[in-house]
């Protein structure tokens, strides 16, 4: 294990120098992503949505403002409410959306279901559902870009994972476990906590130790640290951009605290008794789109005409994606014993990856 | 000129062999660079491939297998070495719930082609908790490819086509074999998944085992050949999958059947075996097969009881002697 040579920087409005466009972008995702949970919190009400649903709505610009600080073939993984990453990926929501239907078209061909989303050719390895047990796999992938670019390509590592945890995995072994793998093996990766206040029920002070101060975590395992307001797409780029590119050059792991709140309840069976709905408003007033709206239209070429436009092309995507995914048809009655086993024996039928729009 | 070498050295022949053949292959583990090799397995292996493909591991199974995992997603085709399948129960949620399922989950994207490799069963006075045989309860997952090899040469070759698979495989080797010597080819062979081994002939009895106990089935068929009784006694190799046609044939042939499985006998390999004889011989037998299992009980530190607890040549022969109406 090594310590990084100096830590990150801590840059101000990087964000801010960048191009209309970009940021223009990033509101456009966040307004997918609200869009797309919305429609498919309707959807499950109908009952075109089985099982569990755990909807991003609030934590919007940390899937967004991240991902806009990695490279497209850094490799994220996350836990069960996964819909916000994958989308922030570039995963078409049409795939997203059968996904959620249990149909043929979706990203893991109607298998994988709401807290399973996977997308190869975007380097998204998953939506896991076992709290905390995607940390171990993250520290997998990066360990592997480290040796796919050191010791098989003879190069340099020039790979970042980011493996995004709720903080209520926090408390799980294996999230402690991956830490120190993290740290004595001095691999490229980020711990990307998303701290919305609660795992389910359990307000975080109620479960987990230092809640005031989640980065101390970092310290026992000598990994660089930071804290985020994930309210604010721009503060996450702006935090999440030197951190990236330090892990990056100098292989070494780091553990973010990004502060944000999910707007809705746990899954959707959640009354959200456990809080009050001054907290909610306190929150909803901190509306990371809304934010960035007024960022753009007060301080950038956009106004409120262009945002309705952006709205409403958000919207019509998001109809469309639901029409497509509707008229996907249910998986054939062979996908049950199909991608059992790569190979075909006994009852088993091989394997044969999702047709997704190539990247 | 035939060569005899040690189990743990065909081991470590397959493991070097499929790392000089492929750069993605790399061996994590617990003491298995510096150390050599908590049993000398990997001995020699760090100064072959360097730090970087040898990899010591800190004692968190679950961090590790998970990063095997992790790694096997990306591409790489790691070999974990678990220091005992006993240890593998803190990484279950690791090896039961994403090495054999990533593949089903992510709708194909994802195959996971990952060996979890080490010593399996009990026989050494280990006492309860180091005493696991894992292989009924991990059989039971679909997913995963389970082989337990019963010699040198399998150990060679199932481990090789282990780590060319690309499924996820788990191979249980016995501690108590590992200084066992056998007749290795040097040089590329596998030994192929779901083909038994007739380890002897007979016509009047079937003996079907996996791994370790296949020896006591060999002593208590020679023992049981004086009393005029020839028995067959197959090696199923690999659990998962399953070659039950050679062992049907057999029990064709001989119309009794025992099944040895040194796990605990309530939902076991042995059950599931006798299950599907029962099902495929129905009119062949001519008594219902007999298992030989470990007590139902945990397995006890004293010498006497954790013999009179695992599955020996003495309790075979007695169900042999049953099963066939000799007794
Ligand atoms: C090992 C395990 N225990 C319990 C659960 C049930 N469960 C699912 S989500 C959850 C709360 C996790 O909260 P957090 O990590 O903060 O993520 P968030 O839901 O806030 O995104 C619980 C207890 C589970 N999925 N896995
Ligand atoms: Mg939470």
């Amino acid at each position: 294990m090594s310590t990084m040579a100096t830590p990150p920087a801590a840059e101000q409005n990087l964000a801010a120098k960048l191009p209309d466009e970009t940021l223009r972008e990033w509101l456009s995702d966040m307004l997918l992503i609200r869009e797309f949970e919305v429609r498919s919190m309707q959807a499950y009400q109908n009952k075109k949505i089985g099982g569990f649903l755990h909807i991003y709505i609030g934590q919007e610009a940390v899937a967004v403002g991240a991902v806009a600080a990695l490279n497209d073939d850094d490799p994220v993984i996350t836990a069960y409410r996964d819909h916000g990453l994958a989308l922030a990926r570039g995963t078409d929501p049409k795939h997203c959306m059968a996904e959620l239907l249990g149909r043929i078209g979706g990203c893991s061909k109607g298998k994988g279901g709401s807290m399973h989303f996977f997308d190869k050719a975007r380097s998204m390895y998953g939506g896991h559902g076992i709290v905390g047990a995607q940390c171990p796999l993250g520290v997998g992938l990066a360990f592997a870009t480290r040796y796919q670019d050191e010791v098989i390509e003879e190069g340099r590592s020039r790979h970042v994972t980011v493996c995004f945890l709720g903080d209520g995995a926090l408390n799980q072994g294996a999230f402690h476990e991956a830490m120190n793998l993290a740290g004595i093996l001095d691999l490229p990766m980020i711990f990307a906590c998303e701290n919305n206040g609660y795992a389910m029920g359990t307000a975080i002070d109620r479960g987990t130790t230092r809640a005031d101060d989640l980065a101390v975590k970092a310290v026992a395992y000598g990994l660089e640290r930071a804290t985020i307001n994930g309210m604010d797409v721009q503060k996450v780029y702006d935090g999440m951009k030197p951190i990236v590119e330090q892990c990056r050059r100098a292989s070494r792991p780091a553990f973010v605290e990004l502060r944000t709140y999910r707007y809705k309840g746990h899954s959707m069976s959640d009354p959200r008794k456990y809080r009050t709905k001054e907290e909610e408003q306190y929150y909803e007033e901190e509306d990371p789109i809304d934010r960035l709206a007024n960022y753009l239209m007060t301080q950038r070429s956009f106004d409120g005409e262009a945002y309705e436009a952006l709205v409403k092309k958000t919207r019509t995507r998001v109809r469309e994606a639901i029409k497509w995914a509707e008229a996907s048809p249910a998986p054939d009655l062979d996908e049950l014993y199909t991608d059992v086993y790569v190979d075909t024996w006994g009852p088993y039928l091989g394997t044969s990856p999702p047709k997704m729009n190539d990247k | 000129m035939p060569r005899s070498i040690e189990f743990r050295e065909a081991i470590r022949e397959a493991m070097c062999e499929e790392m000089r053949r492929d750069a993605r292959v790399f061996l994590l583990g617990e003491e298995v660079a510096q150390y050599q090799g908590a049993y000398k397995v990997s001995r020699g292996m760090l100064k072959e491939f360097g730090p970087r493909r040898v990899i010591d591991a800190p004692i968190s199974e679950n961090g590790f297998s998970g990063l095997g995992i992790g790694a096997a997603m990306y591409g790489l085709r790691p070999i974990i070495e678990f220091m005992s399948w006993s240890f593998s129960l803190v990484a279950a949620d690791q090896i039961l719930n994403n090495a054999p399922k990533m593949l089903y989950m992510s709708g194909g994207q994802f195959p996971i082609p990952i060996v979890f490799r080490g010593n399996g069963g009990a026989g050494g006075q280990l006492g309860s908790t180091h005493s696991w045989c894992v292989e009924s309860m991990y059989a039971n997952v679909p997913g995963l490819k389970m082989a337990i090899p019963f010699d040198a040469y399998d150990a060679k070759g199932l481990l090789k086509t282990a780590i060319r698979d690309d499924n996820p495989v788990f191979v249980l080797e016995s501690e108590r074999l590992l200084s066992v010597k056998g007749e290795v080819p040097e040089g590329d062979y596998l030994v192929p998944f779901g083909e038994a081994a007739i380890r002897r002939q007979g016509t009047d009895c079937t003996i079907v085992s996996f791994g370790r106990p296949l020896y006591f089935c060999l002593e208590a068929a020679e023992s049981l050949a004086a009393e005029g009784i020839e028995c067959e006694v197959i090696d199923g190799r690999t659990v998962r999958p399953l070659d039950i046609e050679t062992i049907s044939r057999s029990v064709a042939r001989t119309n009794y059947c025992v099944v040895v499985d040194e796990s605990w006998p309530f939902a076991s390999i042995g059950a599931e075996l006798a299950a599907q004889i029962h099902v495929l011989n129905f009119d062949d037998l001519d008594n219902h097969v007999v298992r030989v299992q470990a007590d139902d009980v945990p397995a006890p530190y004293a010498y006497n009881l954790e013999q009179e607890m695992l599955p020996n040549a003495r309790k075979i022969c007695e169900a042999v002697r049953a099963v066939t109406y000799a007794a």
